[in-house]
């Protein structure tokens, strides 16, 4: 084949999702951010929605996710995603309505919204990427962050003593009747990313049929708060998040 | 068909929603104005006119909750007393950073903490002075009646969508519980447009519609302060409104709002009647203030004498408006009394007359 045969429609494997704009990120080289974006976009682009999307940025490395994410969206207050998709869904209940929020975000300073949200069934998927720590502040203790974990807050390592225990929310909304699919996942091989666009495509098809709040976990690396190399953060991800936070389904539907 | 009705300010203020066409209300029950939402449960909007109706688990929920739906280009409202009002007030400023719609009614109790649930007028600082982080304004409006809280929800809703501005209306305790006869205005539709800077979905060969108060850089972030400070100014020039009463020919100016300004008025006819020519104006916008009108009144007259429930918080913005042309003094109850007629007069005739 030659060079100017490989563009050519018919011979091309893998095409770029219009969901996703053009605009180059900002995230990190190596971050967990950019394939989950993919990820969902994808998942939006297979089922045909991207006009009936609607997405809420959170404050956290990925604020700006209104830049990638070729659907309307709005920027929400820390912590605050998923009362304004609350506010979003209950007068536009027959768009999609999606939150994607950090650790700190979701389940810190929001965790009340989050579990109410969660609680009362909202019919919103809220996309989590868990990676133990404050990315955009500069590498701060989340709390997700795991025991013994360093970060510029708990420089010595986090002291469960004094810094309470790594958060397991996503464990503690799946008890709540009001969640009808809760799942963690990763993406830092392509068999993960596409388990997780699975994930992320099946919450989106539950919420058309209105099911309740369905959260996809990503447990995501963030090589510049861990300060690794993007090779030896996935590694560590692998080796000491996995083990604490394990992939796989929390809640599915009985039916 | 208009309607004549005795009812409770909050519940007035709730019907009033419905019939202005608003879309959502999120709220959470505080006294004094947990009946705004438990008319509108009682009331079920959904089945008269679609609007939904939400207790939240918190104000900050329910004011970004409030965003979200405003962000659609829908008529959202809250609805607070003075402890939850400060809890909504990032989201307040979130929201006039994001040049978004919406009615937030303050009942207001008095302070600091957690204060009482009597009567006052110490969140007027709050409310015209920003309250929230940053460089923006709400459009204030100051009910003394029932009646001007049903009308205020309506004007309310048209100011914000025409400026994109979050409205406050600054009621307080007293008019909330009181009833009094309302004429309530005919119901008008939800409005089915869908707003070109709302996100509705992203319509096919468009751009996709961001609602956002973020700009990293500090030169776009001024072009953004900018617009705001010019749409403020707009509002200035527009959108002041005023009551006088015996100010044709008063010697002596009585300054108040809301509630305080009906038994103010009182204190100013005593006056009357012991022939001392004064005369009352009273702001129905806290911002934009009328300071022209205060101005030239304070031109004309020997003395002006506001009167607050708080420890003296409009005074300040007289004193400006009068920029030295009369001496402004300032007479107030607060923690959640009630200043008398009598003792209005008393104050005003010591401090303005010579005692
Ligand atoms: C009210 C408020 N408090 C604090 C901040 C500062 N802040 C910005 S992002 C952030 C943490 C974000 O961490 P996370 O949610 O884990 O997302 P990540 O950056 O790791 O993707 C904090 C504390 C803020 N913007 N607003
Ligand atoms: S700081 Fe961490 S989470 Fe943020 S972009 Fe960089 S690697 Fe990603």
């Amino acid at each position: 084949m030659s060079e100017s045969n490989i563009i050519n429609p018919e011979n091309l494997v893998y095409d770029k999702t219009s969901v996703m704009t053009d605009r180059v990120l900002h995230y990190c080289p190596g971050c967990g951010h950019g394939t989950a974006h993919r990820m969902l976009a994808e998942a939006i682009d297979d089922l045909g929605i991207q006009g009936d999307t609607i997405g809420v940025a959170p404050v956290g490395c990925s604020v700006l996710a209104y830049y990638y994410f070729d659907v309307d969206m709005q920027q929400a207050a820390h912590g605050r995603a998923p009362a304004v998709a609350t506010g979003i869904k209950r007068t536009m209940p027959e768009k999609y309505v999606f939150t994607y929020q950090g650790d700190g975000d979701l389940a810190a300073i929001g965790t009340a919204e989050t579990i109410h949200a969660c609680n009362r069934g909202e019919n919103i998927l809220i996309v989590f990427i868990n990676n133990g720590i404050y990315g955009m502040t500069g590498g701060q203790m989340a709390p997700t962050t795991l025991e013994g974990m360093k970060s510029s807050t708990s420089p010595r390592g986090r002291d469960i003593q004094s810094m309470g225990n790594p958060l397991k929310i996503t464990e503690l909304v799946a008890q709540l009747p009001g969640t009808y699919y809760v799942t963690r996942h990763s993406v830092q091989k392509p068999a993960n990313a596409r388990k997780a666009k699975r994930a992320l495509k099946k919450a989106l098809e539950y919420q058309k049929e209105n099911k309740g709040t369905c959260l996809v976990e990503i447990v995501a690396n963030c090589p510049s708060g861990w300060k690794m190399t993007p090779a030896q953060s996935n590694q560590w991800m692998e080796e000491n998040m996995f083990p604490f936070y394990p992939l796989g389904d929390i809640k599915v539907p009985s039916e | 068909m208009k309607e004549l009705r005795l009812m409770k300010g909050n519940e007035a203020l709730a019907e009033a929603a419905i019939r202005a066409g608003a879309d959502a209300y999120f709220g959470y029950p505080i006294t004094p104005q947990s009946e705004v939402i438990e008319y509108l449960m009682r009331e079920n909007p959904a089945d008269r006119t679609g609007m939904q109706v939400l207790q939240a688990e918190s104000e900050v929920a329910a004011i970004n909750m409030v965003y979200g739906a405003a962000g659609c280009g829908k008529k959202a409202m809250t609805s607070s007393s003075s402890p939850g009002i400060s809890l909504k007030m990032e989201g307040i400023s979130y929201i006039a950073g994001a040049e978004l719609p919406c009615v937030v009614v303050n009942v207001v109790r008095a302070g600091p903490g957690l204060g009482t649930i009597q009567p006052s007028q110490s969140d007027y600082f709050q409310a015209v002075k920003g309250g929230g982080h940053g460089d923006y304004k709400m459009i204030v409006l100051a009910p003394a009646t029932v009646q001007e809280s049903v009308d205020y929800v309506r004007l309310g809703f048209e100011l914000a969508f025409k400026y994109r501005n979050p409205v406050m209306i600054l009621s307080d305790g007293i008019i909330g519980q009181m009833m009094e006869k309302v004429e309530l205005f005919e119901q008008h539709p939800r409005s089915t447009e869908e707003p070109e800077w709302a996100t509705v979905g992203k319509k096919p060969g468009k751009d996709s519609v961001i609602v956002t108060s973020l700009q990293l850089q500090s030169e776009e972030q001024e072009k953004v302060n900018l617009k705001l400070q010019a749409k403020y100014r707009e509002m200035e020039k527009n959108e002041v409104r005023y009551e006088t009463h015996q100010c044709e020919d008063a010697e002596y100016l009585f300054v108040a709002f809301g509630s305080c300004a009906r038994i103010t008025r009182k204190a100013m006819e005593m006056a009357r009647k012991k022939g001392i020519k004064a005369g009352l104006i009273r702001p129905q916008t806290l911002y934009p203030f009328p300071v022209k009108a205060i101005h030239k009144l304070a031109k004309q007259v020997k003395g002006i004498m506001t009167v607050e429930m708080n420890a003296g918080q409009m005074v300040e913005d007289v004193r400006l408006a009068a920029r030295g042309e009369a001496p402004v003094e300032f007479f107030g109850r607060f923690g959640g009394m009630i200043p008398s007629p009598d003792e209005i007069f008393n104050a005003f005739e010591q401090k303005m007359i010579g005692g």
